[in-house]
């Protein structure tokens, strides 16, 4: 009981001293410079139409090369983990509707040509390398839950993600040794909204949609051979 | 903010709200995972109405999809009822 009404002052407490601290702030009010700063000087200096991108490719791309290495991390991680070789023994699993299939007939297609495109235009349209990554991916996944059969050839899957990997580090360096810093704006600007602008922001956002979807694909690769093939000598 | 955009995302935010105490109560654990899932794509409508279409796109297809994949699978390798009372 005394427990109760201690929990219940420490809760009331929290909430007073949140309520008292959020009054002093305006929700909707600009009070970091640094905002203002990337909206008035985005379009001059890298010629992306999308402003977010430009934060995240090129203001802040060091940090999105962590980001990258840290997914690169994890599925290495799910690899590690799961990953049990070529010589599987197929689990008997419910088959999949007629709707299914077909639906994933016609739609799949689709799935990979818009991930392409969201990273494509990704310094003119919302989203970018990882949005369209994970969407390929998505489709894979659809693929995956339709034909029980179905599995990626997983060494072209891995080449594409190292040269994904690949092509952000070497654009760094080129940036590095032409103009003096790690991921400097090495390409021309261009015409702003034309698709051949931004700069590094094109190649870098094919590379990371390239890499991110191989990479979530050979996740979703890897837990769904954990459904589907048991190891030789397991339960059952 | 239109008026009639600020009440259609309340109504989707209760729906999320409905659809997260369902999942967390169902006893039928892949109903459960599916539930939500679903709410995960109201949040991304959600998103996308407070224009933040990046953070939809990411929402709809890693909340939604992958992170259900996942949850199924681990469905798959343990039990589907929840016999805990």
């Amino acid at each position: 009981m005394i427990r109760k009404i201690v929990y219940g002052v420490f809760i009331l407490i929290i909430i007073a001293a949140i309520a008292i601290f959020m009054s002093n702030y305006k929700f909707g009010v600009d009070k970091m410079d640094v905002g203002k700063y990337y909206l008035d000087n985005t379009v001059p200096q890298t010629g992306a139409a999308n402003v977010v991108t430009s934060v995240t490719l090129f203001y802040r791309g060091f940090d999105t090369l962590g980001e990258v290495t840290v997914l690169f991390t994890a599925a290495l991680g799910v690899a590690v983990l799961y990953f049990m070789g070529e010589n599987k023994r197929k689990q008997k699993l419910q088959e999949s509707n007629f709707v299914t299939k077909i639906g994933t007939r016609v739609v799949f297609p689709f799935i990979l040509l818009t991930g392409a495109y969201i990273f494509m235009h990704g310094h003119l349209t919302p989203g970018g390398g990882f949005q369209g990554g994970a969407l390929i991916a998505t489709g894979f996944l659809l693929l995956y839950l339709a034909y029980e059969e179905t599995s990626i050839d997983r060494k072209k899957f891995y080449l594409v993600e190292g040269l994904g990997g690949l092509t952000y580090v070497i654009i760094g360096l080129l940036g590095f040794f032409m103009k003096g810093s790690f991921l400097a704006n090495v390409l021309p600007n261009g015409t702003l909204f034309d698709l051949l602008s931004g700069g590094i922001m094109l190649p870098i956002y094919i590379g990371v949609g390239l890499k991110v979807g191989s990479e979530l694909s050979n996740i979703i690769d890897d837990l769904m051979c954990e459904v589907k093939c048991e190891e030789a000598g397991g339960e059952e | 903010m239109n008026i009639y955009i600020l009440i259609f995302s309340y109504l989707l935010l209760v729906l999320t709200i409905i659809l997260s105490i369902l999942a967390i109560h169902v006893k039928d654990l892949l109903a459960a995972v599916i539930f939500m899932g679903g709410g995960s794509l109201l949040v991304s409508l959600v998103f996308l109405l407070l224009q933040a279409p990046d953070v939809a796109m990411s929402e709809a297809a890693i909340g939604a999809a992958l992170t259900m994949a996942i949850y199924i699978v681990a469905v798959k390798k343990t039990e589907r009822e929840d016999n805990d009372d």
